[in-house]
C-alpha cells in the first residue's frame, strides 16, 4: 500500500459568529459554528477523493483548511508523513497542494491577461527559467488545458466560462503540484461543458498522476470521477467508501436520501414522495444526538439522545447507530436508460 | 376538461434586445401551447432563451427591456402582447404566477413574511385583514411549512432557502392561478430539498388544476416532473414531445449531445461526451441551424438553411433536416 | 497590466462626460501654465487711477478696488488654487488608500486599531478640524496640506478597506493566497488594481469639496496669505463692493464653478470607464 500523500486527522473547525444587539444587552455567550466536527481523510497518490454534501455542510471549509486558507482547530494534517504546522511556509505548501474554485468570472483576477496570470505563477517560485523559457512554459500549459495559446493576450471577460475554468486549472497546474482541491468546479458551468472540464480534469490525472479532492454537490458527477467517497452533513463525514460501494451499497439514511433525490433523466422511473423530509437543523444549535436524527426515517431513540462514532469496516465507514445494512436500496445509477445512441 | 383546451398558446414569439448592429436576437420564432392542468417544461443551456421566453409572457423584464417584440401569445383566449400594462398587471399575480430560481432575493427582507402574503391576497381578493390572516395560515399550511402561526411574524432571514421559495409558492399560489410560470425554481436548492419542492409544486398542480411551464437546464428534473417538454437552443425550440417520447427517442442532435453528455450512466470511468465548442453569440448567430458548428451530424446543408420543426411522429418534432434519413 | 485595450478605447469614445470633463481640465492647465504670462497685467500691481472699472475690453474682468485687474487675478489664483488642491488631494488619497489597503487586507486587530481611530476623526465635522488645525498651527500653505492630510484620508481609507473587505473573498484573492504569493503581492498586484477605482472616482469628488475648502478657508482668512491672489480671499475682497463691483466676487466665483464641474464629469466619466466588466 503506498504511503498517503494527505491524511487528516481529527480536524475540527469552528467559526465565531457576530454577536448582534440583543446578544450584547442579554450578555448571551458568543456562538460558534461548528463547520467541521472530527474529520478524517486520507488521500493516495494519484486518487480522486469525493466530497459530498449540501451546502452548510463543511464540504468547502474542508477544502479550505487542506488548501491552506483556513487553519484548523484541532488535529493533525500529515504530508507525505511530515506534520503541516500553522505557521508553514506557503510558498512550500503552494508547490504541494493547489486549489480550483467555483466561479470561474471571480477566480481571475480582471485586469491580468491569461498569460500574465499563467507567468505570475512561475516566477514567483522561480520555475521554468528565464523569460523565453517561461513563454514557452505558458504556452505549454494552455495546450495541456485544451487552449490554443494565442488566447494568452486576452483578459479574462473576454472568454467563456469553460475557458476560464480551464485556465484555473492551468494555474494550478504551473506550481506542479501533487494534489489539487477542486471545490465545486463544475457548478457554474452548463452540463455540455461539464463534461469537457471533467474529462480534462481525468486526462490530467492519468498523464500527471495528480491526487484531486473533488468537492461537489452533484453525486452524478462525483461518482463518475471518483475513486472514494465522503459523504459529509453538517460538519461530519457520514459515511465513506470505495465510490462503487458508496452509490451501489450506502448504509447511511442520509447517503440513501440524498441518491434517492437526484432526479432521474428517465420518466419511467418518477417518485411521488420526496427522499428525506425537513431541512438541515440550524448548524449554531444541531442535535445532541445524531446530526440527521431529526429528518431520519430509520431514526431509534439512541439516535436522539447518543452521537455516533464512525464505524469502520474495511475501507467503508458510516456514522450511524441504526445502519441500512439490511434494507434492500435500488441504486439509481444502474437503470439509467442508454440514451441517444449514435 | 378537454385535452385540446389550451390554457396558453404562444405563436412566432421573437425578443430581440439592443439596437443594430448590436441586436441579439434572444427568442426566434418560438411557438409552442401549454395545455390545461400540464407541466410543460422549457429546457436548454444558460443563455438559450428559456428564461427570456417565460418573461416576454407576462413582459417582467426588470432593468433591460427588449428592443422589440413580435408574435402572439394567446391566454385563455386573450392576446397578451397586446394588453396595456395595467392589464397586464391584473392579469400577472391572480391568473399567472410566477416564481424564480432565487428565493434569497425575491422576498423584501425588511417585511414579515405574513404581511407579503397577506398583502397579494388582499389586493386581488378584497379580504379583510383577518380573513387574509386565515387565509394565509391556510396557505403556508398547504405549501408545507411548519407551525405557520408563529412563522407569519418572522422576517425571511430566519427562513432557509428552500422555507422561502415555499413561501414564494403560497404567493404564488394565493389566487389560485391557471398558468404558475416556475423560472429554475430548484436550482439554487440543495438536492434533497430540490426534491421536496418539485413534489410539491406537482402535488399542488393536481389540487388547483393549473398549468405549469418549467424552465430548467436539468434533464433529470424534466424527466421527473414534465408532461411535454421543448428543448431550446441559442433562442429557437429544436426539439418538443412528450417527455416519454423525448427521452425515449430524442431525435435532434442537441437533444442526443445533451444526454451523452450527464455523467449519468452509472458508475465511474468511461469518458463523458461533451459538446465540442460552446454555444453562439445571439448577436451573430451562425448562418443555417444554429447547431451545425457544434454537430456531429452537419452536413454542408445544414449551413443553407434553417430547418423548421418537421413531425416524426404524433406530438413530437425537431428542427433538423436530417431527421427523416436512417440513422 | 493592460489598460488600454480596444475595449477601453471604445468606451472612451462612448464616454462624453469624461471627454468634456479632460478637456476643460486642459483648458484649466493650460490657463494656468500660460495665462499669467499672457494677460498684461501684474495681478498684485496697485493701481490707484482705476479703482473698481466694470468689464470692459481693455480689462475683461474689470478691476477690483485697488485697481489691480481681475482677469490677471482670477489666472494667477488658479494657478496657486490648482497646486494647492492637487497636493490636498493627493496626500491624503497615497495616505487613506494605504491604510485603507493594509487595515483591509490584514484585518485582526490592525484593522479594529485603525478604524477606531478613523470612527474619532468621523466625528468631528469637516470644517471644523480643518480650521482648528489651521488656526492653530497658523495659516501657511504647510499648515493647509498638513489640515487637509489629517483630516481627508479617513475618506479614502475608509473607502478602500470596504471595497478590499469584498475583494479578499474574490476567488482571485484565494487563489492568490494559495499559490503562496506574498502579502505585498496580493495587496499590490491582485488587490490594489480591482479595488482603486471608487477612490480615483471619490479623488474627483473630493478636488470639488478641497477647492471649496481651500477657498473657504481663504474667505475667512485662514488660507493663502494676501497679497498672493486666492480664489477665496478674492471672493470676500468683493464682498464690500458688491454693489459697485460685482465683478470682483463674480469671475472667480465662476472659476470654482468650472473646476468643480470638471471634476465632477471626470469623476462621472472615470467611473463608467474603469469599472471593470464581469
Amino acid at each position: 500500500m503506498t504511503e498517503p500523500l494527505l491524511s487528516i486527522h481529527h480536524i475540527s473547525k469552528t467559526f465565531p459568529m457576530a454577536r448582534n444587539f440583543r446578544d450584547v444587552v442579554t450578555r448571551s455567550p458568543r456562538q460558534t459554528l461548528r463547520a467541521l466536527r472530527d474529520v478524517s481523510l486520507t488521500v493516495r497518490p494519484g486518487e480522486v477523493v469525493g466530497v459530498v454534501g449540501e451546502s452548510g455542510c463543511g464540504k468547502s471549509t474542508l477544502g479550505r483548511c487542506i488548501a491552506g486558507l483556513e487553519t484548523p482547530e484541532h488535529g493533525d494534517m500529515l504530508w507525505q508523513g511530515a506534520p503541516i504546522s500553522a505557521g508553514e511556509n506557503r510558498r512550500t505548501r503552494a508547490r504541494h497542494i493547489q486549489m480550483v474554485f467555483q466561479d470561474p468570472y471571480a477566480s481571475l483576477n480582471p485586469r491580468m491577461t491569461l498569460g500574465q496570470t499563467l507567468e505570475e505563477v512561475l516566477r514567483v517560485h522561480g520555475l521554468a527559467g528565464d523569460a523565453a523559457r517561461r513563454r514557452e512554459r505558458v504556452d505549454e500549459l494552455m495546450l495541456m488545458v485544451g487552449l490554443a495559446p494565442a488566447l494568452k493576450e486576452r483578459l479574462p471577460h473576454t472568454i467563456s466560462g469553460g475557458q476560464r475554468q480551464r485556465i484555473c486549472i492551468a494555474r494550478a497546474l504551473a506550481a506542479e503540484p501533487q494534489l489539487i482541491v477542486a471545490d465545486e468546479p463544475v457548478s457554474a458551468l452548463d452540463a455540455s461543458v461539464q463534461a469537457q472540464i471533467i474529462n480534462l480534469l481525468e486526462d490530467l490525472r492519468a498523464k500527471l498522476n495528480i491526487a484531486l479532492i473533488f468537492i461537489a454537490h452533484d453525486l452524478n458527477v462525483v461518482r463518475h470521477i471518483s475513486d472514494r467517497v465522503a459523504v459529509m452533513y453538517l460538519g461530519e463525514i457520514v459515511e465513506t467508501a470505495a465510490a462503487e460501494a458508496l452509490f451501489t451499497r450506502p448504509l447511511h439514511p442520509y447517503t440513501r436520501g440524498l441518491l434517492a433525490a437526484i432526479p432521474i433523466p428517465d420518466p419511467k422511473r418518477r417518485t411521488s414522495v420526496p427522499s428525506v423530509e425537513g431541512e438541515i437543523p440550524d448548524p449554531l444549535s444541531p442535535p445532541i444526538g445524531c446530526g440527521f436524527s431529526t429528518r431520519c426515517s430509520h431514526v431509534i431513540h439512541p439516535c436522539r439522545v447518543r452521537h455516533p462514532d464512525l464505524h469502520q469496516t474495511g475501507e467503508h465507514g458510516v456514522r450511524c447507530l441504526n445502519p441500512a445494512a439490511t434494507r434492500p436500496f435500488a441504486d439509481p445509477g444502474s437503470v439509467y436508460p442508454a440514451t441517444g445512441n449514435q | 376538461m378537454s385535452a385540446a383546451h389550451n390554457t396558453l398558446a404562444v405563436e412566432h414569439l421573437r425578443v430581440t434586445f439592443g439596437k443594430a448592429p448590436n441586436a441579439a436576437t434572444a427568442v426566434d420564432d418560438v411557438s409552442f401551447e401549454i395545455r390545461q392542468g400540464e407541466v410543460f417544461g422549457l429546457v436548454g443551456e444558460s443563455g438559450c432563451g428559456k428564461s427570456v421566453t417565460c418573461r416576454s409572457l407576462i413582459q417582467l423584464f426588470g432593468g433591460s427591456r427588449p428592443s422589440a417584440m413580435t408574435g402572439s401569445i394567446s391566454f385563455e383566449g386573450r392576446n397578451l402582447a397586446a394588453l396595456q400594462p395595467k392589464d397586464l398587471v391584473k392579469v400577472r399575480g391572480s391568473e399567472i404566477a410566477m416564481i424564480f430560481q432565487d428565493p434569497m432575493t425575491a422576498l423584501n427582507p425588511t417585511m414579515k413574511v405574513g404581511r407579503q402574503i397577506e398583502e397579494g391576497l388582499r389586493q386581488h381578493e378584497k379580504l379583510s385583514a383577518r380573513q387574509a390572516r386565515e387565509k394565509a395560515i391556510t396557505l403556508l399550511k398547504s405549501v408545507g411549512v411548519m407551525a405557520p402561526e408563529r412563522r407569519l411574524d418572522s422576517y425571511p432571514h430566519a427562513f432557509s432557502g428552500g422555507m422561502r421559495q415555499r413561501v414564494l409558492i403560497a404567493i404564488a399560489l394565493a389566487c389560485r392561478p391557471k398558468l404558475l410560470i416556475a423560472d429554475e425554481p430548484t436550482t439554487a436548492l440543495d438536492v434533497t430539498v430540490q426534491d421536496q419542492i418539485l413534489k410539491l409544486i406537482l402535488k399542488l398542480r393536481a389540487e388547483i388544476g393549473m398549468a405549469v411551464l418549467l424552465v430548467t437546464h436539468d434533464l433529470g428534473v424534466v424527466a421527473q416532473t414534465c408532461d411535454r417538454v421543448a428543448v431550446m437552443y441559442a433562442g429557437r425550440i429544436v426539439e418538443l414531445a412528450t417527455t416519454e417520447q423525448l427521452f425515449a427517442k430524442p431525435s435532434h442532435p442537441y437533444t442526443r449531445a445533451l444526454l451523452n453528455a450527464l455523467p449519468a450512466h452509472g458508475g465511474r470511468g468511461g469518458r463523458l461526451q461533451p459538446i465540442g465548442g460552446s454555444p453562439p453569440s445571439l448577436a451573430a448567430p451562425p448562418p443555417g441551424c444554429r447547431f451545425h458548428p457544434r454537430c456531429s451530424l452537419a452536413i454542408p446543408a445544414c449551413e443553407l438553411q434553417q430547418p423548421p420543426l418537421a413531425a416524426i411522429q404524433e406530438g413530437h418534432s425537431a428542427a433538423c433536416i436530417r431527421i427523416g434519413e436512417p440513422a | 497590466m493592460k489598460l488600454l485595450s480596444q475595449e477601453t478605447v471604445r468606451r472612451f469614445k462612448q464616454n462624453r462626460n469624461l471627454q468634456v470633463g479632460l478637456f476643460l481640465l486642459a483648458v484649466i492647465v493650460l490657463t494656468s501654465l500660460f495665462g499669467p504670462s499672457l494677460v498684461p497685467y501684474d495681478p498684485e500691481e496697485l493701481d490707484f487711477g482705476n479703482p473698481l472699472l466694470a468689464p470692459t475690453l481693455q480689462h475683461p474682468f474689470g478691476t477690483d478696488d485697488l485697481g489691480r485687474d481681475v482677469l490677471a487675478r482670477v489666472v494667477a489664483a488658479g494657478q496657486v488654487d490648482m497646486q494647492v488642491v492637487a497636493v490636498c488631494v493627493l496626500l491624503p488619497f497615497l495616505i487613506g488608500s494605504t491604510i485603507g489597503l493594509v487595515s483591509g487586507y490584514f484585518g485582526g486587530w490592525i484593522d479594529r486599531v485603525i478604524m477606531r481611530f478613523v470612527d474619532i476623526l468621523w466625528a468631528f465635522p469637516f470644517y471644523v478640524l480643518v480650521i482648528s488645525i489651521v488656526g492653530a498651527l497658523g495659516p501657511s500653505t504647510t499648515n493647509i496640506y498638513l489640515a487637509f492630510s489629517l483630516v481627508v484620508w479617513i475618506s479614502f481609507a475608509r473607502i478602500v478597506r470596504g471595497e478590499v473587505l469584498l475583494a479578499r473573498r474574490l476567488e482571485y484573492t484565494l487563489a492568490a493566497s494559495v499559490l503562496g504569493y506574498s502579502h505585498a503581492r496580493i495587496m499590490l498586484r491582485h488587490i490594489l488594481p480591482n479595488v482603486i477605482t471608487p477612490a480615483i472616482v471619490f479623488m474627483m469628488a473630493d478636488v470639488v469639496l478641497t477647492i471649496l475648502g481651500v477657498t473657504s478657508l481663504g474667505f475667512l482668512g485662514l488660507g493663502i496669505q494676501p497679497p498672493t491672489p486666492e480664489w477665496g480671499v478674492m471672493i470676500a475682497d468683493g464682498r464690500n463692493f458688491i454693489q459697485d463691483g460685482w465683478w470682483i466676487s463674480l469671475f472667480p466665483g465662476l472659476a470654482i464653478v468650472l473646476v468643480g464641474l470638471t471634476f465632477t464629469l471626470i469623476g462621472d466619466g472615470l467611473d463608467d470607464l474603469l469599472r471593470p466588466k464581469a
